[in-house]
């Protein structure tokens, strides 16, 4: 087994990053001018990249799936994001920050990466807020904070529930200043389909104008991956209905290594399932743990009477209550991390305890409403209670919230070094689409700011690094021999799908492997069940390309093909997850497997046999991958078992 | 419940496009109105007929990405939300749905109920940024802003590019969304410094792209899913004129 190099630089933990930069490699402002950069994707990670490069006077082109940058799906986070400023004078610092979010991350994440992390928070909402963005204020003026899951100090900053939204409009921003002096160059509506390597080295990528249907090539002499997640792989998610895997899945087939791929996040509080043609769930911020609190009936009969609608829950008096978030961990109570929160939650409902159609708990407002009154509340929740009234009809303000764990994001992702470089040179991969900062669990408020952090204040250093020896390099034809290949490649495979011409839909496959993988390969894994998932995932596979109906034609805007690619991507991806599961014999974070828990049901981690990544490499179409590992040697901080109580 | 839809169907940007008319039987109330589309688009897969392409993402009214006239209303009938978070119980069982894309000169039609908005990009290219480049900028807290104005620079913030005002107004006006950005910057200190260059530069693209003129009818805040209020465009005003009297 070959062991991966992080590239870590050498040093004291708070002294990397500044030794980095003070030694990395420059590009001048003129030969800056003749290298292009591709991006793909546009939420904060992308979009924040290129504004940044854009400025440094590189030529970058960004090309994003929907009608408009703005679109990404970085705009529907809602709680907000983290930083050490220690505003609140609570105790908060770099290391703090770094600490909590290496813990929330049940020790699976890399030391210097995260410490990195911790440290340009700070940098992020001074250059937010230079934007413009209207983050919450305080009556002095200053910057309001709230708590988030996994921390005990107040460091997350807000603009009420829509902070991804404001966040993402501020990048969005300087990347429209950008494409208006003409550094950057948009191109809407573009779904990629393939990286093209040259000599080893990523050096442009084919994609498909959505619009007219017709592939287009470009070059670049560094590309950079910011595709989001692949939440969707589970059908049923809190991610938007186009986020997908492809991009990652396809820089896998070309030599870029998958990292952990079972990493999972499982969101604590969503709108429960309701109904078989449920295109996805809602989240609803994590933000209001820090007013509501999470119950079910005590005994199982008030819960039955409860689900029959014979019992109101306001009805039901405070001691037939479970506060059991606030039994169990006291000293976080209502704000331990999502894993253990959502698994607390699946636990009261496979007892019997469950609400509504039984996988579903209350989150209640009654004491913060009581509290802090209606008016306050409103300010601080009112977009998301009046969210949760029209999915469900149901007012928030009279009767509990009904929440239940939903998918909601991946730590796992193309494995990147301290550089962000996939193990294909000159490919980047940042924010979500990587592995990196989160280790097994991420913690809440903390994906705004790695992408943010990624884009904004580390890309921009560490691809100069790399560019700073491709100043010789011409800009290669896109009618050369590796470029016309690619092309030939997708080109078949689309014909191909388009050719099955079977019975079933695109969406009815979707449905199928949802179904696999939250059974199999959800919040509870174990070995029988991921065995189960690796036979069936690939007969589904086989089934979908010989009996997939995909209408129209490929000249034409044809939304099911769009969806029949990234279906086709995700039943090998799920597939590899699966494999990734079964390997890690230990329960860490969001990954549970069912045979390692302590006497109280808490995950139990493994630190003698597992304290790595595992990293696949793509080997053939009807190969097992080889797993590498990236060992994670920690230097500066003591592994314990987590404790939220 | 059963419904009849009348779905407007235009091949490609050339094509003339007419509506055509669907049965679609025993859809729930708890079904959201897209979803109730999905259903459509499954039955007319299997039925071997073409689908109905939309327009949608995240599917909680955020990323703007959803439009429709569903009645004649952008957003349809409910109040205060987009297509994505509309929910069936707002019809009844045997109802007629009429659904069309948005009709505006500066948002052609690209296929179905498909609409190109990118003529809002390029209104905001125009000037809707503070000029700072990444990094050297002072600490968050120096810059002191008070609690109201920050709450009065959210609600204009909030604006997520959908184009409601442009489709519920008569005049394809784009007033209500550039006084969104105008406005959200113009109460900020950071968005002071380029007020004025901000608003003639916005306002002089919006009427290029073909976006028509405002005359105050207020029907782009009545069909606003996030609430934007026309109290903007008035601020909006406000800048326009001071901005040239400064010249």
């Amino acid at each position: 087994m070959s062991v991966l190099n992080s590239k870590s630089p050498e040093g004291n933990l708070a002294e990397k990053w500044s030794n980095y930069k003070s030694s990395c490699k420059l590009v001048n402002p003129s030969n800056k001018r003749k290298l292009d950069i591709i991006i793909i994707g546009t939420g904060l990670g992308g979009a924040s990249a290129a504004a940044a490069l854009g400025e440094l006077g590189y030529n970058v082109k960004v090309f994003c799936y929907q009608d408009s940058p703005r679109r990404a799906h970085s705009i529907a986070a809602q709680g907000g994001i983290n930083a050490a400023k220690n505003y609140q004078n609570d105790g908060d610092s770099i290391y703090r920050l770094f600490y909590d979010t290496i813990k929330g991350g049940d020790y699976r994440s890399r030391e210097a990466s995260v410490y990195r992390l911790a440290e340009v928070s700070n940098s992020i909402i001074d250059q937010c807020v230079a934007q413009g963005v209207p983050f919450a204020r305080d009556y002095g003026g200053l910057l309001d904070n709230r708590s988030f899951g996994g921390a005990q100090v107040s460091r997350t900053f807000y603009a009420r529930g829509q902070t991804g939204q404001q966040l993402l409009l501020g990048a969005y921003s300087a990347l429209n200043r950008q494409i208006a002096k003409g550094s950057v160059e948009m191109y809407y509506r573009r779904d990629m389909q393939d990286v093209v390597v040259v000599d080893g080295k990523a050096r442009g990528v084919v994609v498909r104008n959505l619009a007219t249907g017709k592939l287009e090539k470009y070059f670049g002499h560094a590309v950079v991956l910011a595709t989001g997640g692949y939440g969707n792989v589970f059908y049923l998610s809190t991610n938007a209905m186009g986020s997908n895997g492809s991009p990652v899945w396809q820089a896998y087939k070309r030599g870029a290594q998958f990292a952990n791929p079972c990493f999972t996040q499982i969101h604590p509080t969503c709108i429960p399932v309701h109904g078989d043609y449920q295109s996805k769930l809602t989240l609803m911020s994590e933000s209001l743990r820090n007013d509501g609190r999470i119950w079910v009936p005590k005994d199982k009969s008030d819960a039955e009477k409860i689900r029959n609608k014979q019992l109101s829950p306001t009805d039901l008096p405070e001691e037939k209550r479970d506060y059991y978030l606030e039994r169990r961990y006291p000293a976080f109570g209502n704000l331990v991390p999502r894993d253990v929160a959502s698994r607390a939650a699946k636990e009261r409902c496979d007892a019997g305890h469950g609400v509504g159609t039984g996988l579903a708990v209350y989150l209640d407002f009654a004491d913060a409403i009581k509290r802090l009154g209606k008016e306050n509340v409103e300010e601080k929740y009112g977009n998301l209670f009046q969210m949760y009234e029209k999915i469900t009809d149901e007012n928030p303000y009279n009767t509990p919230m009904m929440i239940y764990p939903a998918v909601h994001y991946t730590m796992g992702g193309l494995w990147v070094d301290y550089n962000l470089m996939t193990t294909v040179p000159g490919l980047y991969c940042i924010g979500e689409a990587n592995f990196a900062d989160h280790g097994a669990n991420r913690l809440g408020a903390s994906a705004l700011m790695q992408g943010l952090a990624d884009g904004y204040f580390v890309l921009p250093y560490t691809i100069g690094n790399f560019l700073a020896d491709e100043i010789h390099t011409k800009r290669i034809s896109i009618d050369s021999k590796e470029f016309v290949e690619t092309e030939k490649q997708v080109n078949d495979r689309i014909n191909k799908l388009m050719s099955i011409k079977g019975k079933q839909s695109v969406d009815s496959f979707h449905k199928r492997l949802g179904k696999i993988m939250w059974e199999y390969c959800g919040m509870g894994r174990n070995e029988e069940g991921l065995k189960k998932a690796l036979d069936l995932i690939p007969k589904l596979r086989k089934e979908f390309w010989q009996d997939v109906k995909i209408p129209g034609t490929t000249d034409e805007f044809n939304p099911e093909l769009e969806k029949a690619g990234r279906v086709a991507d995700f039943l090998e991806l799920g597939e590899l997850m699966v494999r990734d599961a079964l390997n890690r014999k230990e329960s860490c974070g969001g990954h549970f497997r069912e045979e390692m828990q302590t006497e109280d049901g808490e995950a139990k981690r493994d630190d003698e046999n597992f304290a790595y990544v595992a990293s696949w490499e793509y080997k053939g179409d009807n190969q097992d991958p080889e797993m590498y590992k990236e060992n994670l040697d920690y230097e500066f901080v003591k592994r314990v078992q987590r404790n939220y109580k | 419940m059963d419904l009849k839809l009348k779905i407007w169907k235009q091949k490609n940007p050339k094509d003339k496009g007419r509506f055509e008319t669907y049965n679609i039987a025993n859809i729930s109330p708890d079904c959201s109105f897209l979803e109730m589309i999905d259903i459509l688009n499954e039955q007319l897969i299997n039925e071997g007929k073409e689908p109905v392409a939309f327009d949608h993402d995240c599917r909680e009214g955020i990323c703007g990405m959803c439009s429709l006239y569903i009645n004649g209303r952008p957003h349809g009938p409910d109040d205060d939300i987009t297509t994505c978070q509309l929910h069936m119980r707002k019809f009844k069982h045997g109802d007629t749905i009429t659904i069309e894309p948005w009709r505006a000169a500066a948002f052609p039609v690209v296929k179905d109920l498909i609409i190109e908005r990118n003529a809002f990009d390029k209104i905001l290219q125009a000037g809707g940024f503070v000029s700072v480049n990444t990094g050297g900028v002072q600490d968050a807290n120096a810059i002191l802003i008070p609690h109201d104005t920050a709450e009065e620079a959210m609600d204009a913030a909030s604006c997520i590019g959908c184009g409601a005002c442009v489709a519920a107004c008569k005049n394809s006006s784009a007033m209500l969304f550039v006084a969104a950005k105008v406005s959200q910057l113009a109460v900020l200190p950071q968005g002071k410094i380029e007020a004025a260059a901000r608003v003639k530069n916005m306002i002089s693209k919006m009427d290029e792209l073909g976006f028509g003129g405002c005359t105050n009818t207020g029907a782009c805040e009545a069909e606003c899913p996030k609430s934007i209020s026309i109290s903007h465009i008035a601020r909006m005003n406000r800048e326009f004129l001071c901005a040239n009297i400064q010249d």
